[in-house]
């Protein structure tokens, strides 16, 4: 659709918009919509889409409320930004749950459609004494750029040639705002016509013609109905050469998982039991079984990891993904792959918890869990992916160590990471990391616990092999032989080389992530998917001129070995988490060093604002010094950074 | 190049042997090493996974690839087995308490699935290695050690249970009645599907004398009924007893007074599991325990079917390219 208007185009070099409706109104297919075209005009982007548990709570209520945020922008950006420019509410309880973020002077669209007596009194917009709010008429929004609009009846009127149900054509709505959005920020439409010719083929083609409708009707009413003092654009961002892609994390994953039995050669077998939010990834690679990926979707969680231990021994890359309460079921199976030494990845996408907790909301709440939470000593390596992109190379690596010291790996990824997307420069084929793998066949000298003298890895001898009929399994064993052993001194000794073998990874690892001076006043220690929100408020203190450094974790347990220098070097050790200072405890134990926690759980990533004033406030504190993650006697940063701009 | 042909010595292992003296699993061993030279399968082609209890002992004895796990998840494991290696003969060594009460999910979804594994129940009705606490096939009111006043949960039927999953091959068998039994897991053995044979085993340890009242030498024809299909259903020392079903029941009939054609005829590939149901669920104690094959029928297998699907998908759509796989799609250019 050509540009027309007259009115005036101002560049601009970063939005924050924020889609917000009922999570039957479509609003995370409305982002990502937004999203994939915001990634083909060439902008730098990062989404976070928050949805809730129920598949549909009762509509126009509270909880039922699902929103998707979309920062784009022409410059490097690491995070989909700490409140948003515009807020589009689909109905009451929209507005009533985002307007909290939302600061003073902001633009927020309102379907006045839904603004009507039964769908306030839904959103709980009701006074004391029965009667009705409506923040439409109450000056309640004055400090906000309101612009109403009826969508509904935009929906029913822009559809009315494709003979709709009044009910199927206000179902069209959210592509009229999706219209108006595009209109706004000069995005083609032609991705999304596109998607939307592909997903209603053949009988349901009337469906897609009537969404294109719906979302011209937006387009050209906010141009004609001049909704806006102006429209923006938003250049395309100046990143490294390449051909990029926009990727959620679940994506990345399920892509390095046919990626990781391209290049082994080896198949991968992923078995799973549907957990949110993981389950996506099992989905995803259903689809790949002409690369080498069988799935299996089992009856439990330990099926599903016990299946995986079985198709490492018989050959195959054993994988098996869940989120937390899943992998607390597994526990016992990864002590089974620890003591068989089998290669094995066992994907974790944390969510809120304990127990069933928060389903649908992001934590970083197993990294204990993944270090340590087995019966008695069960080391294995763990992994954590910081970006939706970097999950496709943490994944590889996860199955590199895997095969190469052959142990279970733990690889971390968040409800964060996995449903928030970015850019993506693909990598080149030929430049992934090699997985080399070579199954025992030389009869001469086999033991089944044969190892590498330098990786400590024992012989990966796949039955069908003749000659090498061993027995595996989870009694203690002689080294070596394999065969059944309670020995006291055996036992000590075994306990020891496991660990050792384990220990074998942090001199064979991803280095930290570092940024800023060598050494200094402070020291931000992250790991996980907190590294956005980091470097930004890094880079916010650099601006300040404050001479502090980041180092972010990619390979969490063991430490890297450089790890222990670092944090030697730096008068302050801050380790922003998302749990309750799970990180901060591995530190102080393993390095006897001081740090400060700086611990938030509240189901959603730390915006840049809170943790640049953290920073600003741990330079104040003596050096060397250390805060518990309970400590409330320290101002909680969150509090006070409404203020401070995001960056 | 021609190999000498397998013989019992060759599934013998180096390890010492460690089940009580006298214990039913001995017995078991020693068929499992008579049948699987018999099969006409290289040694390595074999896999002998378990999970926790005596019974799981057993990869440890024979002489293949083997997997001793955790408790109640061979099935499970196995599962992973087949679905790399569909090629594999993958046989599972597992008791009553390992498979019905901590694993009883995987083995239901096993058999529903119809993996191609070979699942032998040890059942002795109670749990030996913990030392004698009651099991899910334990009879109401034992006395066990954690239950001093008598056992009040209601046992299993295992065949039952394995028919009501939908295992295509379900048989029972005697630990000391070594020639059915070595039949039996023939016929397990070839059958291609999930084979559920339930295996009776004295412990005589922690539950001796469990089944003397159905096997010893003396009583056993009285208590046992020989299922053979297309065969009428008769038992009894003096052969002088069959089963007559009235209606959905079945009934004990004296043979003088019946003639066999009112007799029920076995018919173990009946493609529905109610028959066998039915004689499964013959009172013990008043009616006769049948062994022998209760179900064998055809069915596809988990595993082929899922090599079918991979092979379908491959030659449809040729061999993945990872390139496209990550460069196809909404992309674009820079720089």
């Amino acid at each position: 659709m050509t540009n027309e208007t007259t009115h005036k185009v101002r560049s601009i070099e970063q939005v924050v918009i924020r889609l917000a409706g009922d999570s039957g109104d479509g609003m995370q297919i409305t982002g990502n919509e937004f999203t994939k075209t915001s990634a083909i005009v060439g902008n730098d982007l990062a989404t976070l889409p928050d949805f809730p548990a129920e598949i549909r709570a009762p509509a126009g209520t509270l909880p039922g409320v699902s929103g998707f945020q979309i920062r784009f922008a022409s410059k490097d950006i690491h995070t989909p930004g700490d409140d948003p420019d515009i807020l589009v509410a689909m109905n009451p309880a929209a507005l009533k749950v985002n307007l909290p973020d939302m600061r003073p002077g902001k633009t927020i669209i309102i379907n006045t459609a839904m603004f009507v007596e039964k769908e306030l009194r839904k959103a709980l917009y009701v006074k004391d004494d029965g009667t009705i709010i409506n923040p439409l008429n109450d000056h309640s929004l004055s400090n906000y750029h309101v612009i109403p609009v009826d969508l509904n009846k935009l929906a029913l009127e822009g559809t009315k040639e494709f003979g709709l149900s009044p009910k199927e054509s206000l179902r069209c709505k959210n592509f009229v705002a999706l219209g108006m959005m595009y209109w706004l920020y000069s995005r083609p439409l032609e991705p999304t016509i596109a998607w939307l010719r592909d997903y209603f083929k053949g009988d349901k083609v009337n469906f897609a013609n009537a969404n294109i409708a719906a979302m011209k009707t937006g387009y050209n009413y906010a141009e004609t109905a001049e909704l806006f003092v102006e429209q923006y654009k938003i250049p395309a961002a100046h990143l490294p050469a390449g051909t990029y892609r926009n990727v959620m994390g679940n994506q990345a994953v399920a892509l390095a998982i046919a990626a990781a039995a391209k290049i082994s050669g080896v198949p991968v077998f992923y078995g799973s039991y549907p957990i949110t939010p993981a389950s996506d990834i099992l989905h995803q690679i259903s689809k790949y079984k002409n690369y080498g990926v069988y799935t299996f979707q089992a009856e439990d969680e330990i099926a599903a990891i016990c299946s995986a231990i079985g198709a490492s021994f018989a050959g195959m890359i054993g994988v098996t993904g869940s989120s937390g309460p899943g992998i607390a079921l597994k526990g016992e199976a990864m002590g089974l792959a620890v003591m068989t030494e089998l290669p094995l990845v066992i994907i974790d996408v944390q969510r809120g918890g304990p127990s069933t907790g928060l389903p649908t909301k992001t934590e970083q709440a197993d990294l204990l869990q993944a270090v340590l939470g087995r019966n008695s000593e069960a080391p294995m390596p763990v992994v954590a992916a910081s970006s939706p992109a970097d999950c496709f190379d943490r994944f590889l690596e996860a199955v590199r160590i895997a095969t190469k010291y052959m142990t279970p790996v733990v690889f971390l990824s968040d409800g964060y990471l996995a449903n928030g997307s970015e850019p993506w420069r693909l990598p080149d084929i030929d430049k992934l990391p090699k997985i080399d793998i070579n199954f025992r066949t030389e009869r001469d000298g086999f033991q089944p616990y044969l190892r590498d003298p330098g990786t400590l890895a024992r012989v990966w001898a796949k039955p069908g092999t003749p000659g090498l009929e061993h027995r595996i399994g989870g009694i203690e064993k002689r080294d070596g032989v394999g065969s059944i052993n309670y020995d006291a001194e055996n036992h000590d000794s075994m306990v020891r080389l496991r660990w050792r073998k384990i220990y074998k990874v942090a001199d064979d690892c991803a280095a930290p992530l570092m940024a800023g001076p060598e050494r200094g006043p402070l020291l931000v220690l992250g790991w996980g998917s907190t590294l956005g929100s980091i470097t930004s408020a890094v880079e916010m203190a650099h601006a300040h001129k404050m001479p502090i450094a980041r180092c972010h974790l990619q390979q969490v347990w063991p430490f890297p070995s450089s790890l222990g220098a670092i944090l030697s070097r730096y008068d302050r050790i801050l380790i922003p988490e998302m749990n309750l200072g799970q990180m901060w405890r591995l530190v102080r134990s393993e390095y006897a060093v001081q740090a400060y926690s700086f611990a938030k759980v509240q189901g959603r990533p730390f915006t840049t604002g809170e943790l640049f004033r953290k920073i600003q406030q741990t330079l104040e504190l003596p050096a060397h010094g250390s805060s518990h993650p309970l400590d409330t006697k320290l101002e909680r940063a969150s509090e006070v950074a409404a203020d401070v701009s995001g960056g | 190049m021609i190999s000498p042909p397998l013989t019992k010595n060759d599934f013998k292992t180096d390890q010492e042997v460690r089940w009580c003296p006298g214990c039913g699993d001995y017995a078991i061993l020693n068929a499992v090493q008579t049948v699987f030279p018999m099969l006409g399968i290289p040694k390595e082609k074999f896999v002998v996974v378990s999970g926790i209890g005596c019974s799981s002992r057993l990869p440890y004895y024979v002489n293949t690839y083997g997997f001793h796990s955790i408790h109640g998840r061979a099935p499970a494991i196995a599962t992973g087995i087949k679905i790399a290696n569909p090629e594999l003969s993958v046989w599972i060594g597992t008791g009553d308490g390992d498979s019905l009460s901590i694993g009883g999910n995987h083995l239901i979804h096993a058999m529903r699935r119809n993996l191609d594994v070979k699942l032998l129940m040890f059942n002795n009705r109670i749990y030996g290695l913990t030392k004698g606490q009651f099991s899910p096939t334990s009879e109401v009111g034992k006395v066990t050690k954690s239950t001093p006043y008598g056992v009040v949960d209601q046992p299993f039927n295992p065949i039952a249970l394995a028919l009501g999953a939908g295992a295509t091959f379900v048989a029972r068998s005697v630990d000391i009645m070594s020639k059915h039994l070595i039949e039996v897991l023939q016929r397990a053995a070839n059958h291609k599907g999930f084979a559920f044979v339930e295996i009776y085993q004295n412990c005589n340890i922690f539950n001796d004398g469990a089944f003397d009242h159905l096997v010893d030498a003396g009583i056993r024809d009285e208590h046992l009924i020989a299922l053979e299909h297309g065969k009428p259903l008769k038992f009894g020392k003096a052969k002088d007893k069959g089963i007559k079903l009235n209606g959905f029941k079945p009934e004990v009939v004296p043979l003088a007074s019946t003639p066999d054609s009112e007799l029920l005829v076995w018919d173990e590939h009946d493609p529905s599991s109610a028959l066998p149901f039915f004689v499964s669920a013959m009172p013990e104690g008043t009616m006769p325990q049948g062994i022998g094959v209760f179900r064998d029928v055809d069915r596809p297998t988990f595993d082929g079917e899922m090599a079918a699907q991979h092979a379908n998908v491959m030659k449809k759509y040729g061999a993945g390219s990872l390139e496209k796989l990550l460069y196809e799609g909404d992309t674009w250019k820079v720089g």
